[in-house]
């Protein structure tokens, strides 16, 4: 197998990507079945070449094939094979290809179920993900060659990065980007309709549950790199607001407005505009993040190496695709308010409200992260902007989503319904109000903690009262469809996630100390005795383990291992070691030991009880089953062959 | 330009090398509340070497320094507003993680307000102008109507 | 016009990362600027490397300007800048003085044996402790400060031919020009 054969297989796929990007929209302007038929075959056999060249590349990894650059810089002959997997994706050029991979993974998803849409407008969509192919596949053939070779051919490699090598990290990236690269499916439906004048709702439907997918996706890769990051650095921190955590969250917002607007313009007709505009913006906030990551404009931990070319290329990329499509929604989108009017009070207002607090929301993570940037440009000084800005603005900005989130269900489309929301209101507000009284004695009167105790209380309240008010009301088997059954699933993380952001911040506990073996340290209501360290090993390191054993009132909790790797390259890294629980995560992480020769006498840790951490993690992962869930509902399956062959009529006539 | 580039590479790998090997550093507390001042500052402090990293938990040669310069700062009685003046007066605005308001940033400051303001008032158009419209295109699919909700 | 301004508004964002790929090209993206640039040096007294029964202070260096630069034995890319500094140093228009950072005093003086001693003068900071002063986060970083005690440059890394080039020379010469 030669890397070789791995790039001719990458300009293979660029030429197809170019055939299936050009021709159907060619032959959909034209009304050439012919070439709107391309479509399909071109993305199938797109997506064929890039697997191998994918596949080519795992296998030089796994082969130890250092004669190829990126596997000799990113692996070594003492890397685990479930490693060297990740290398792959572990640096610049390789995690583009995986981006590719994706990408294709999504137009092959979309090229199979899309069978029972119109053709023109199948072959447009499928034409729009062909440019986005074409711009990342020229892209890697141009600047970013992961199959550059190395010669002579080096013995061993250099190693991952030591911070890659940790499962979590594994997970993250695919995830992530399949999140990403998902709201390329929203932009190519809203493309594809800006392209064709369909400015009726139907796309919309179709487009739901592809959106909702990825915006769960989306979720979990943010999850899992926030978990990951507890895990594995050691502060104890689960988000830094750092630029390319931005670059994620960004999108993840604009998705979320964007759900909840093609549910109104899907039911309502109403809002297609705005629509239109957050499926452009979603998609554009990923790109921006792959911006951003990789032209070194913005200092961040994430970055890899910057090289001012790369940085062109992908900001030319960004100018033509996003500004391309801002200049077609400017000339062709909905003027015309379209679709059902509805009251000041009723739910397309709440949702409008709420769209508009993500989107500021976003716009402030935006203007913060880009900010030492402008800083730079108008001479204002270095300045730093970091998590005491988006902070303290962000929860502020959530402020009122948290209030209304209850009341949404309960409102009507068009108009709302006043009694039912005096209930809601009293019975929520009560029982948070009771519960924040009741645990003020339990923290310490903590403002943050009983924050997060009411906001806990009022959302979940108002999501069971909902609950139960469809159990009363509907006889069986109708109840909970599966689009409300995502929405209250997803509420429901929305209050977990706050209580354990504001419960976790205000309560943990945290110390740095230095203990000689048998010593005992209290810390929040949990005894920590150090039991000595030891010598030991594993496939790729040496490490000085610790022992530390925790209990609480006497009774034994756990018994904890952090260790201090050295890797072979030299690297150290603190493995910390955590005993997660659903209450509280106990976290102890090595420091250095007091003596530099002898690790068996006393050593500096630092100790850690975070209450309700995982509730953070709960929430997301609640987050995006409410998603998964969402997207699974029948209303959304192309099986009720009598409505599209209406929309098929209607669009023909129209065409 | 490549020798820059090397250079930057080299302190990039120093501070990656030590992300690691984390700043755990028991330091003379007075008391707990005092040891809360200082890891609430120091997280607030970026560390000028390795950027990526607060002064909390930057294991950088000037990060230990600073570290045991703030503690004693604190020792001798100075607030935390003079601590970060000290600070600013050396390595410049650059250190605060949190955006002093000046001049300079009251667009950052202020943007979002703007932003939401901005925003509110299009919503707020709009509304009124659906109602004055009230138009309404003929739609494909299903609907919901009052009737039912979902 | 309403439809336009997420193009417009666009565009002014690519505006801004267009200027930020080319502000990358040209400056060191981890540089912090000088908070002390033309305001006087922070007072000093630090003892002579070779003689530290001698103590210099930054009274007994005004009246002449000078380049102090910082420099430690662990520091390798101090080892990439001292030939610059050392073909450099008889025409530099200023002395050259070096400030010892963080430095075992026997590990300074091996080092300078071993890579050469351009230096007019020699003081050692051995805690580090006035370098915070200067703010000094790491080495090598010059400083070109005037006769009346002055910074008027700072550059942070190592000084190669070309910075000293475009930006040194030109520095010491604008200051020379006003007060000689």
């Amino acid at each position: 197998m030669t890397p070789e054969l791995g790039q001719l297989a990458l300009i293979l796929a660029l030429l197809l990507a170019l055939a299936q990007g050009i021709l159907p929209l060619i032959g959909a302007w034209r009304g050439n079945r012919a070439l709107m038929a391309v479509a399909r075959p071109a993305a199938t056999g797109q997506a064929v070449f890039v697997a191998f060249a994918f596949g080519i590349l795992v296998w030089a990894f796994l082969h130890f094939d250092f004669s190829v650059q990126y596997v000799a810089d990113n692996s070594n002959l003492e890397l685990p094979w479930y490693y060297r997997i990740a290398a792959v994706w572990g640096a610049h050029e390789g995690s583009l290809l995986l981006w590719i991979l994706i990408l294709n993974v999504w137009t092959v998803a979309l090229a199979a179920f899309s069978q029972k849409l119109p053709e023109v407008f199948a072959s447009r969509v499928l034409a729009v993900m062909g440019l986005i192919a074409v711009g990342f596949l020229a892209f890697i053939i141009f600047t970013s060659n992961p199959f550059g070779r190395l010669l002579p051919m080096p013995g061993d490699g250099a190693d991952l990065n030591p911070v890659l090598q940790d499962p979590g990290m594994t997970f993250h990236p695919p995830v992530l980007y399949t999140g990403y690269v998902g709201f390329s499916v929203a932009f190519a439906f809203a493309i594809a309709g800006l392209l064709g004048g369909e400015l009726e709702q139907a796309w919309v439907r179709w487009a739901r549950p592809w959106t909702n997918v990825a915006w769960a996706f989306l979720t979990l890769g943010i999850v899992a790199g926030s978990w990951w990051a507890y895990a594995e650095l050691g502060w104890g921190g689960w988000w830094f607001w750092d630029p390319v955590e931005n670059a994620s969250f960004m999108p993840w917002l604009v998705g979320l407005g964007l759900i909840h607007a093609q549910a109104i313009t899907e039911k309502r007709g109403s809002l297609r505009a705005w629509t239109i505009l957050l499926s452009i913006f979603a998609f554009s906030l990923s790109l921006l993040g792959t911006f951003l990551v990789r032209s070194g404009v913005l200092t961040s931990v994430h970055a890899f190496a910057s090289d001012p070319r790369r940085g062109v290329f992908i900001l030319a990329f960004l100018t033509i695709v996003v500004g391309g499509s801002l200049l077609l929604y400017a000339l062709r989108a909905p003027r015309v308010a379209g679709g059902k009017a509805f009251q000041l009070l009723s739910r397309e207002t709440v949702l409008l409200i709420g769209n508009l607090m993500f989107a500021v929301a976003a716009a402030m993570v935006l203007l913060g992260t880009l900010f030492p940037l402008v800083g730079d440009a108008l001479n204002l000084g270095r300045i730093s902007v970091g998590p005491p800005y988006f902070g303290f603005l962000f929860p502020l900005l959530m402020l009122p989503v948290v209030l209304l989130l209850p009341f949404g269900p309960f409102l009507r489309w068009g108009k709302g319904d006043s009694p039912m929301l005096k209930q809601v209101l009293l019975r929520a507000g009560i029982a948070a109000v009771a519960c924040a009284i009741v645990a003020a004695f339990f923290v310490d009167g903590k403002l943050k903690a009983i924050a997060g105790v009411a906001s806990l209380v009022w959302l979940t309240v108002g999501v069971l009262l909902y609950a139960i008010k469809r159990w009363r009301e509907v006889p069986r088997g109708r109840r909970y469809p599966a689009e409300m059954a995502g929405m209250l699933l997803a509420h429901l993380g929305v209050g977990v996630f706050i209580a354990g952001v504001l419960l976790s911040e205000s309560l943990s506990v945290t110390s740095d100390v230095r203990m000689a073996p048998g010593q005992t340290q209290h810390i929040g209501s949990y005894d920590f005795r150090f039991d000595g360290a030891h010598r030991t090993t594993g496939p790729n390191w040496k490490a000085d383990q610790g022992v530390v054993t925790v209990t609480r009132d006497g009774k034994p909790v756990a018994v904890m291992h952090p260790q201090k790797r050295t890797y072979l390259r030299g690297q150290v890294q603190t493995e910390s070691a955590v005993d997660a629980g659903i209450f509280r995560d106990l976290y102890v992480a090595l420091g250095e030991p007091m003596d530099a020769g002898n690790i068996e006498g006393a050593w500096s840790l630092r100790l850690y009880t975070k209450p309700f951490v995982r509730w953070i993690w709960g929430g997301g992962i609640l987050m995006m089953l409410g998603g998964f869930t969402c997207a699974a509902d029948k209303r959304f399956r192309l099986k009720r062959t009598a409505a599209v062959r209406e929309d098929l009529v209607l669009l023909e006539t129209r065409a | 330009m490549m020798r820059l580039l090397r250079i930057v590479m080299l302190a990039l790998l120093a501070c990656a090398g030590m992300v690691h090997a984390q700043a755990i550093e028991p330091m003379p507390f007075a008391n707990h509340a005092q040891e809360l001042r200082f890891q609430h500052l120091t997280q607030q402090l970026r560390c000028p070497m390795c950027q990526n990293e607060t002064l909390a938990d930057s294991n950088a040669p000037i990060a230990r320094d600073l570290r045991n310069q703030i503690l004693k700062l604190m020792q001798q009685g100075r607030s935390d507003d003079e601590i970060r003046q000290y600070l600013v007066a050396r390595y410049s605005d650059y250190i605060l993680y949190d955006p002093p308001l000046k001049a300079g940033t009251v667009l950052l400051w202020f943007g979002p307000l703007l932003i939401l303001l901005g925003g509110g008032g299009v919503v707020l158009a709009a509304l009124r102008k659906r109602k004055r419209d009230g138009g309404e295109t003929t739609t494909v699919g299903e609907l919901a109507d009052n009737g039912e909700d979902w | 016009m309403n439809r336009l301004l997420p193009f417009i508004g666009f565009m002014l964002l690519v505006a801004l990362f267009g200027f930020g790929i080319w502000w990358n090209t040209r400056h060191d993206p981890n540089a912090i600027p000088t908070p002390l640039l033309d305001k006087p040096a922070p007072a000093f007294s630090l003892p002579k490397l070779y003689e530290p029964a001698q103590t210099v202070s930054k009274a007994d260096l005004l009246g002449q300007p000078y380049l102090l630069n910082v420099f430690a034995s662990w520091c390798i890319e101090c080892g990439v800048e001292h030939p610059v500094l050392e073909a450099a140093a008889p025409t530099l228009g200023v002395k050259l003085v070096g400030y010892n950072y963080k430095d075992a005093p026997a590990d300074a003086k091996g080092w300078l044996a071993a890579h050469g001693n351009p230096y007019a003068l020699l003081i050692a900071d051995e805690s580090g402790q006035t370098a915070l002063d200067f703010g000094v986060y790491g080495a090598p970083e010059s400083f070109l400060i005037d006769a009346k005690g002055v910074v008027r440059y700072k550059h942070i890394g190592p000084i190669t031919p070309d910075v000293l080039a475009t930006k040194l020379r030109p520095a010491i010469a604008a200051m020379l020009k006003e007060a000689p």
